[in-house]
């Protein structure tokens, strides 16, 4: 079969269905791609992008089929990227440009940090920077050191800037086509370890992309996870579920803003909350979250929330990984340390 | 000065018409007049703090002079205001940002072709080439004009702006000013080599250096680099060697690293006395000339005064409402937040 028969085939079955099974390589392609087609002023950059289609072959097929004006490589200088991405966003483009992996976003965060994030402000509004960062995060890939890293914390922390990480295809697909359509920028996590898994994309309906998504609803326990840490969660909901704990699990999605009202909600409904991240624990994320938490949800909580990250460690080696990040047993322990809590 | 690069003196340059001399004789005026004063409104306790730039008014009127505010865009770093009245920039709302009013000033960036103003040094020579490369992606002719000293040029930033700028064939005008100062540090103990052009070579891109007290060569100099980066060739460098006869900053003491023998020896001739003698001896203007261009830029440094006085601080709200487009949930509240607990509801 050619391969735009598969595509005819492809492009049918998803009108019946409107749902296609990708991977979320696939789904980040595809939404490059549409993206590249129906926003003339969007340009996709970085080490390797074009030709090559990216180490992670995210940009695959897109320079030949958007040309080399649309599709760049540069020269290896993540600070110069960055830069540029400021320079094009003023004069009028939609920037996506690509840090290879998570450790060389430092070499940019000058500009990330002094530059994107504050380009609209100190401008007063007359200079946006519609800037999506597509950088392949988390670890779970035995990577070398810097190729895997937790950076939420410290871009959600820095004002001006939005920050996003899917956790499945679907998402993946339409999260990104949001994030590039926005005024803001936007640091969009990829969880790299997620990159083969396929799914279900429902290409026609994405939902709604604003905030966090409940993705298995349950009563006794709420797991708040994103990225990587969402698909870990559902399986050991699964494994509770046999013990007869029903566990909610929670996809934040979007790391800033935070989703508030989502997290009231679900914990409002299950007084009880665990959170995941493998980002290391000292300020990070789940602190956040877990003061939002007792925030809306004081009277209610029947325990105070637990926290299952990464330790304060640089991330380890891939033989380490596993002790590293959340692993079942671990997140099996927070939840049993917020079941059986008892008032002092 | 000797240099592997060759100077463009000013008996190359082509000439200037006498009215277009005249006006940069008129723009060199207002703009010392305006730096002097702003030094002074400082110390009366107008503004809080300003970076001068007395004895560069040659270079920055002269290389925004070559700079076309219909298609061109400029990158300034703080030290900017002459190349900011040469554009046209509203004054007011320049000086504001030394005001403390709003960082990046008040002007409108777009409207004025100013990217804001910006203290971390070299920070938007990479923004000069993004923007440069996004006209050759459209189709546009516009050029880049990027400010930074000789400091800045020891950032890796300018570096990587270099290279891509090269690779990318984007049109831009890296400018530097190389006052000799980066602060305390002076630019022998600030740039291997002696010399921010001589780098261009590593990046195959023409470097040139040029006598930057010389209004008419920095104009020439610039004007050829515009040419160059408009025909398509890529990027350009020129340094324009001048001299900061005043301090880094009004918060500055350079009797520290200087003497006033060393400043005098050093700085050479006053950049506006070298252009006023030029067009006495070749009977482009007379004394009631230049008269009437002092009397000019006292009125308007009167009337910029007015305004900045006149000032406000801004309205609190916009600390929340210029940091995104689409705001957030959490900004919202602690906005509202701000407004019940300052009373300002
Ligand atoms: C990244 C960064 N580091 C340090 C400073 C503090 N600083 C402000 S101006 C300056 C010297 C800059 O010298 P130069 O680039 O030659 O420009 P000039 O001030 O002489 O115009 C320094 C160190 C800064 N603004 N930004």
């Amino acid at each position: 079969m050619s391969e735009s028969t598969t595509a005819v085939l492809e492009t049918e079955a998803a009108a019946e269905t409107r749902s296609v099974k990708l991977s979320m390589q696939q789904a980040l392609n595809r939404a490059l791609d549409e993206t590249l087609s129906t926003d003339p002023k969007t340009v996709v950059f970085g080490e390797d992008c074009g030709q090559l289609g990216g180490v992670f072959r995210i940009t695959d097929g897109l320079q030949a089929k958007h040309g080399e004006s649309r599709v760049f490589d540069t020269p290896l200088a993540e600070s110069g990227i960055l830069g540029m991405s400021v320079g094009l966003a003023m004069a009028g483009f939609h920037p996506i440009p690509e840090v290879q992996f998570d450790g060389f976003a430092y070499p940019a965060i000058n500009q990330i940090v002094c530059q994107i994030a504050r380009m609209n402000y100190r401008s007063r509004g007359t200079l946006p920077m519609p800037i999506t960062l597509r950088v392949p995060s988390f670890g779970g890939i035995r990577a070398p050191e810097h190729h895997g890293e937790s950076l939420e914390a410290l871009f959600a922390h820095v004002p001006g800037l939005k920050v996003v990480s899917p956790s499945d295809p679907h998402d993946a697909y339409h999260l990104l086509k949001y994030a590039a359509s926005r005024p803001d920028p936007v640091i969009f996590m990829e969880p790299k370890s997620r990159y083969w898994q396929k799914g279900d994309v429902d290409t026609a309906d994405g939902g709604t992309l604003t905030g966090a998504r409940i993705v298995r609803p349950g009563r006794h326990l709420t797991l708040v996870a994103w990225g990587a840490m969402v698909a870990r969660c559902l399986q050991v909901a699964e494994l509770a579920a046999e013990d007869g704990i029903d566990v909610e699990v929670l996809d934040l999605r979007w790391l800033k803003p935070i989703d508030a009202e989502a997290l009231a909600a679900s914990v409002g409904k299950t007084r009880r909350a665990v959170v995941v991240h493998e980002a290391p624990l000292t300020s990070g994320l789940g602190a956040e979250v877990a003061q939002l938490i007792t925030q809306s949800c004081f009277d209610t909580l029947k325990a105070p929330v637990e926290r299952v990250t990464g330790f304060d460690v640089p991330y380890p080696s891939g033989d380490l990984e596993d002790e590293y990040i959340p692993n079942i047993d671990r997140i099996l322990l927070g939840i049993q340390r917020v079941l059986e809590y008892r008032r002092g | 000065m000797d240099s592997l690069l060759p100077v463009v003196a000013a008996a190359d340059a082509a000439p200037l018409s006498p009215e277009q001399l005249r006006e940069l004789y008129s723009l060199m005026a207002a703009v010392r007049y305006l730096d002097t004063s702003a030094v002074a409104w400082q110390r009366q306790g107008i503004i809080p703090g300003y970076a001068p730039e007395l004895g560069q008014e040659a270079a920055q009127v002269g290389s925004a002079y070559a700079l076309d505010t219909a298609r061109d865009f400029a990158f300034p770093t703080y030290r900017e205001m002459g190349v900011a009245r040469t554009m046209g920039v509203d004054m007011v709302a320049y000086m504001s940002t030394h005001k403390a009013t709003w960082h990046g000033g008040m002007y409108d960036p777009l409207a004025s072709r100013l990217a804001p103003i910006q203290a971390v040094v070299a920070g938007s020579v990479l923004h000069a080439v993004g923007w440069a490369h996004g006209q050759t992606l459209s189709g546009e002719h516009g050029v880049a004009l990027s400010y930074f000293g000789d400091g800045a040029s020891s950032q890796g930033d300018v570096h990587e702006a270099m290279n891509f700028a090269a690779v990318m064939k984007a049109p831009v005008v890296f400018f530097i000013q190389n006052n000799g100062w980066a602060i305390s540090v002076p630019t022998e103990r600030q740039v291997a080599g002696g010399s921010v052009a001589a780098r261009a070579a590593g990046y195959g891109i023409p470097g040139i250096q040029v006598d930057g007290n010389d209004v008419v060569a920095v104009y020439e100099a610039t004007r050829n680099a515009f040419a160059h980066c408009r025909a398509g060739n890529g990027p350009v460098v020129v340094e324009a060697m001048t001299y900061r006869r005043g301090p880094h900053s009004t918060a500055d003491d350079p009797g520290r690293y200087r003497s006033l023998d060393d400043e005098r020896i050093d700085a050479g001739e006053d950049p506006l006395e070298r252009l006023r003698k030029r067009l006495l001896a070749e009977g482009v203007a007379d004394e009631a000339f230049f008269t009437a261009a002092n009397q000019a830029a006292r009125a308007e440094e009167e009337a910029i005064r007015t305004g900045i006085e006149a000032l406000d601080p801004r309205p609190g709200n916009e600390m929340f409402d210029f940091v995104f487009q689409e705001t957030t949930p959490a900004l919202e509240n602690q906005a509202a937040r701000w407004r019940e607990e300052s009373e300002h509801v």
